[in-house]
C-alpha cells in the first residue's frame, strides 16, 4: 500500500525522472568549468556513460517487475500483448505495459488475473473498454467518431495525388503553349496561296 | 499572339489570393490556439480530458466497507438508486492535494442540501479519517476502496473525480479533477437544477 501514497503517479521513466534530470544538468555545469586537462576530460566521458546508464535504469525497472508476471510464459506473453494495446489513462501516450503509473500497474494486474483465469483476449479488452471507453484502446475502433482518423492516410494520399495531377496538367498546358510559340500552326490554304504568290512575285523580281 | 502569353502569366487575382491565403490560415490558427490557451486557463478546455464511458449508464455494482470512526454508513451501488434528488459521488484521498483544494466546495454543496457520497481511494483509513477531521466531513456515506478495484469499475483514472447520478440512478456527469468555483457555476449547479 506504500506505493499508492505517491500523490502524482509518475509516467515512463519512473518516479523522480525530472528531478534526476535537473540534478544531472547542474552537476555537469559545475564540473565543466575548471581544470581543462586531458585525463579529466576522458573521465568526464566515462561519467557521461555511467550517468546515462543510471538514467536509463528506472526505464528498465518500470517495465517488468518480476513479481507481477504470470508463471506461465505463454499467458504472460498474451498479457503483455494485451497490455501494449491498452492506454495508460494517466500518462495518455504510453501503454500500460510501458507506464509506471499506479493505475497502469493496477490494470496490468487485472489483465494478468483475467488471462490467468482463462478469459479470452476479447473478453479482457471488453472488460476495460466498458470501463474506460474508446480512449483506453491504443488502436481506436472504426466508428463515426474515428472515421476521419482512419481515413486520414487515404485523404492525405488522395490530396497529394490530386495536387501532383493538377501541377502536371498545368505544366503540360504551359509546355503546349510554348511549343505553339516555337512551332507555329500549319498555314491555312489561303495563307499557303498567299505565300506562293509572294514567293512567285519575289522570284520574278529577283 | 497575346493569347499564349496571357495563359502563361498568373492571373493577378490568383496571385493575390496565394499571398493572403497563408496569412489568413496563420491568423485563423493563431486565433484557435489563443482560444485553446484561454480555455486551458479557465478550465473550459482540457486536452487531457476524457469523457466517461459510463455516461448515461447505471453505476457498476459494488459494496464497499465503511470508514471506521467516521460515524457514517458504508456505501453500495444500491444506495445510489431511487434517490429523491441527484446524488454526487466523490472519490478522494488524503494524499491528494487537489482533494484538499476542492473540499470546501464539497462542504458548501452538502450545506446546500446536495446528497454527497464519498469513496476513499487507495488511502489508509486512519489517514482518510484524519483528513475528514481536519477539513470537515461532507459525505452522507463513505466507502473505503483501499485496493482501488471499485474505482476501476467506475473508470476512474485519478483523484479527485466526481460523478453526478440522477434520480433514475444513471450517471449524468463526470468531472476528473478538483471542483472549483468555475466548475461549480458553469457545470455542476446547472446540472443539479436540470436533474432536480
Amino acid at each position: 500500500m506504500e506505493d499508492s501514497l505517491t500523490p502524482s503517479p509518475a509516467c515512463g521513466g519512473g518516479p523522480g525522472w525530472g528531478w534526476q534530470w535537473d540534478r544531472s544538468g547542474a552537476g555537469f555545469r559545475r564540473e565543466s568549468s575548471p581544470t581543462p586537462t586531458l585525463p579529466r576530460k576522458r573521465g568526464r566521458g566515462l561519467h557521461l556513460v555511467a550517468l546515462l546508464l543510471l538514467l536509463a535504469a528506472p526505464c528498465l525497472a518500470a517495465i517488468g517487475d518480476p513479481a507481477e508476471r504470470l508463471p506461465d510464459p505463454a499467458q504472460e506473453a498474451r498479457a503483455q500483448a494485451l497490455g501494449r494495446e491498452l492506454r495508460c489513462m494517466v500518462c495518455q501516450n504510453q501503454s500500460i505495459e510501458d507506464s509506471d503509473a499506479d493505475l497502469a500497474r493496477d490494470l496490468r494486474r487485472i489483465v494478468r488475473e483475467q488471462v490467468g483465469a482463462g478469459r479470452s483476449d476479447e473478453q479482457v479488452m471488453r472488460f476495460l473498454h466498458e470501463r474506460y471507453g474508446d480512449f483506453v484502446l491504443l488502436r481506436p475502433p472504426v466508428n463515426a467518431a474515428t472515421a476521419i482518423l482512419w481515413a486520414m492516410p487515404a485523404i492525405a494520399l488522395g490530396g497529394g495525388a490530386l495536387m501532383i495531377l493538377a501541377a502536371r496538367r498545368r505544366r503540360v498546358a504551359q509546355l503546349g503553349s510554348s511549343r505553339a510559340l516555337a512551332e507555329p500552326a500549319a498555314l491555312s490554304p489561303a495563307e499557303q496561296a498567299r505565300l506562293a504568290r509572294l514567293d512567285g512575285s519575289g522570284g520574278a523580281a529577283g | 499572339m497575346s493569347t499564349p502569353m496571357g495563359a502563361a502569366a498568373p492571373n493577378p487575382w490568383r496571385r493575390r489570393a496565394l499571398l493572403w491565403l497563408p496569412l489568413g490560415a496563420a491568423v485563423a490558427a493563431g486565433a484557435g490556439f489563443l482560444g485553446m490557451l484561454r480555455g486551458l486557463r479557465t478550465g473550459e478546455y482540457d486536452p487531457r480530458g476524457v469523457p466517461s464511458a459510463l455516461l448515461g449508464k447505471a453505476p457498476p455494482e459494488f459494496t464497499l466497507p465503511p470508514l471506521e470512526g467516521a460515524d457514517r454508513p458504508a456505501l453500495a451501488a444500491a444506495d445510489l438508486r431511487g434517490a429523491a434528488r441527484p446524488v454526487l459521488v466523490n472519490f478522494f484521498a488524503s494524499w491528494c492535494a487537489p482533494c484538499v483544494a476542492e473540499h470546501p466546495f464539497l462542504v458548501r454543496l452538502q450545506r446546500a442540501g446536495v446528497p454527497l457520497m464519498g469513496v476513499a481511494y487507495k488511502d489508509r483509513p486512519a489517514d482518510s479519517l484524519a483528513f475528514l477531521r481536519r477539513h470537515g466531513n461532507p459525505y452522507g456515506r463513505i466507502g473505503v476502496d483501499q485496493p482501488g478495484r471499485v474505482a476501476i469499475d467506475w473508470g476512474l483514472y485519478g483523484v479527485p473525480e466526481t460523478y453526478l447520478i440522477d434520480k433514475a440512478g444513471l450517471i449524468r456527469w463526470r468531472w476528473a479533477g478538483p471542483i472549483t468555483e468555475e466548475v461549480l457555476g458553469r457545470d455542476l449547479e446547472p446540472l443539479l437544477r436540470r436533474y432536480a
